[in-house]
C-alpha cells in the first residue's frame, strides 16, 4: 500500500520536528519518517537524544535535557496532525513527481510525496584507529550520558575540542576522578563559557596537540597511544575509559546521487532551504556545517516548511 | 500477554539459571536515552516471541554488582542467556528487525 502526502519529512531532530509543526499547522498533514533506534546519534530525536542539559535553547531558563526537549517537540508536532513513523527511508526517487520513498524492508516505494524536506542531520564521527572497534562498549563510548556512570572513581579521557567534547568532559567529572581532554590543537573550538567551565574544573586535564593513534587494551580499555601533532613523538596515556566527541558527518546517503554537496560533504541550499531539485528542501545539520545548534536547526526546519508550503501553492497543489 | 521481569542483584542468578527458555536481559538505566528508545521494542518482542525466549530487565543504577560481573560498561546492553550462560551480547540501540535477527541467530 502506498501513502501519499503533501510533505514528506525525513528526520525527527529539531529541524524535522519544527518543519512538522509548521507543516501541520499549515494543514499539510505531513508524514515524518523519524528514523530507527541506534546509539550513534542517527536516531529518532537526533543528536540531542544523547545529550544532557541544554542551556542555550530559548524558553528554558533552567535548562532542559535533550530527550525531554525532543519529546516536547514530538508531542507538539503530533498535536498539529503530523503522522510520525519510526522507520528509516533507505531510498528516495526525486527524478519524477510525485517523489517516491522506500522505507526499511520496502521492495516497492510505500510513500509518495508532492514535496520532501530532508532533515536527516549528522552523526558522530569515529576515530578510525586500531583498537576502536574491539573496545567499543568495553571502555570506549560515544555516549557520556549513557555510560559515564560506569567510570566512577576512574581516570578517563574525552577526545575532541568543541562544545560537545567540553559538555561531555564536564558531565563525566561527576563520576570520574579525572578526565583528560585530548585535542589535536593547542586551543579549544568550544564557546567561551564552555571553555571557562572546563578550565576552572579541577578534574579536567588537557592533552594539547595530541592525536589518538591507537586504543590500547585487550578485554577493556587500558590506555591510548597519543602522537604529538607538532613533534611527532608518541606516548601512552593510561586510562580506563575513552569518550569520542570529535565532531559529526552529515547523513547524506539518500541524496548523494541527487544533490550537489559542498566541500565538507553537506547538502547545498540557497534562498532558505531550496536545493537543486524543485520540491526537495533541506533543513538542519544535513545542510549546515557552520552553526549546528538546536535552535538554528529548529529555525531552518521552520524555513523549510514555509518554503515547501509556498512552493506547493505555486505548483497549484491545494490544501 | 508476556510480562517483562525486573531483576535485581538478589534475584538475578535464580531467575536466569532457572529460566526454561533462553532469557534476554536488558541492562538499562533511567538516564539513558537509547535505553528508552528500545523499551517499546522489547515490550513488543516479549509479546510476539514469548514462545521462543523470555525477556527481563536489570536497572544498572541500583544493581551495580550484576552489571560489573558481566562487564557491562555501555548501555543499553542486551545479554542472551541459555541455561545460565551468555550466548550473545548486543550493545547499543538497534532497530527491531536487527535486534530480533541477532537474538534468533543465537537461540
Amino acid at each position: 500500500m502506498t501513502d501519499h502526502t503533501r510533505v514528506l519529512i525525513i528526520g525527527s531532530g529539531p529541524a524535522g520536528l519544527t518543519a512538522a509543526i509548521y507543516a501541520g499547522r499549515a494543514l499539510l498533514n505531513p508524514i515524518v519518517i523519524e528514523g530507527e533506534p541506534s546509539s550513534t546519534t542517527d536516531q529518532p530525536g537526533g543528536q540531542l537524544m544523547l545529550t544532557t542539559d541544554i542551556e542555550n535553547f530559548p524558553g528554558f531558563p533552567e535548562s532542559i535535557t535533550g530527550p525531554e526537549l525532543m519529546a516536547k517537540m514530538r508531542e507538539q508536532a503530533k498535536r498539529f496532525g503530523a503522522d510520525l513513523r519510526v522507520s528509516k527511508v533507505h531510498k528516495v526517487d526525486a527524478t519524477s513527481r510525485p517523489f517516491r520513498a522506500w522505507l526499511t524492508d520496502d521492495v516497492e516505494p510505500s510513500i509518495t510525496a508532492d514535496s520532501v524536506i530532508l532533515a536527516t542531520g549528522a552523526r558522530s564521527m569515529m576515530l578510525n584507529v586500531p583498537g576502536e572497534d574491539r573496545l567499543y562498549s568495553h571502555g570506549l563510548s560515544t555516549c557520556a550520558t549513557c555510560d559515564g556512570f560506569f567510570f566512577r572513581g576512574q581516570d578517563i579521557a574525552v577526545v575532541g575540542g568543541g562544545d560537545s567534547a567540553i559538555e561531555e568532559a564536564t558531565f563525566l567529572t561527576r563520576f570520574a576522578s579525572s578526565v583528560t581532554l585530548i585535542h589535536r590543537r593547542d586551543s579549544l573550538r568550544a564557546s567561551k563559557i564552555m571553555q571557562e567551565r572546563a578550565m576552572s574544573n579541577e578534574k579536567i586535564k588537557f592533552a594539547w596537540n595530541s592525536k589518538v593513534t591507537e586504543v590500547l587494551g585487550e578485554e577493556r580499555v587500558e590506555g591510548v597511544r597519543l602522537e604529538d601533532t607538532i613533534t611527532g613523538e608518541t606516548r601512552v596515556l593510561p586510562i580506563t575509559g575513552i569518550f569520542i566527541a570529535i565532531g559529526h558527518i552529515p547523513n547524506t546517503t539518500l541524496v548523494t546521487d541527487l544533490l550537489p554537496l559542498d566541500e565538507a560533504g553537506y547538502v547545498k541550499t540557497s534562498h532558505g532551504s531550496y536545493t537543486n531539485i524543485d520540491g526537495l528542501f533541506a533543513a538542519g545539520d544535513v545542510q549546515d556545517h557552520e552553526y549546528r545548534q538546536a535552535i538554528t536547526s529548529a529555525g531552518s526546519g521552520c524555513v523549510a516548511a514555509i518554503d515547501a508550503e509556498r512552493w506547493l501553492e505555486t505548483q497549484g497543489f491545494s490544501h | 500477554m508476556a510480562t517483562i521481569t525486573h531483576l535485581t542483584d538478589a534475584t538475578f542468578d535464580e531467575v536466569v539459571k532457572s529460566s526454561e527458555k533462553p532469557i534476554l536481559v536488558d541492562f538499562w538505566a533511567e538516564w539513558c536515552g537509547p535505553c528508552k528508545m528500545i523499551a517499546p521494542i522489547l515490550e513488543e518482542l516479549a509479546d510476539e516471541q514469548s514462545e521462543k525466549f523470555a525477556i527481563a530487565k536489570l536497572d544498572v543504577d541500583t544493581n551495580v554488582a550484576t552489571a560489573t560481573k558481566f562487564s557491562v560498561m555501555s548501555i543499553p546492553t542486551l545479554l542472551l542467556f541459555k541455561e545460565g550462560e551468555v550466548v550473545a551480547r548486543l550493545v547499543g540501540a538497534k532497530p527491531k528487525g536487527a535486534m530480533l535477527q541477532e537474538i534468533t541467530d543465537n537461540l
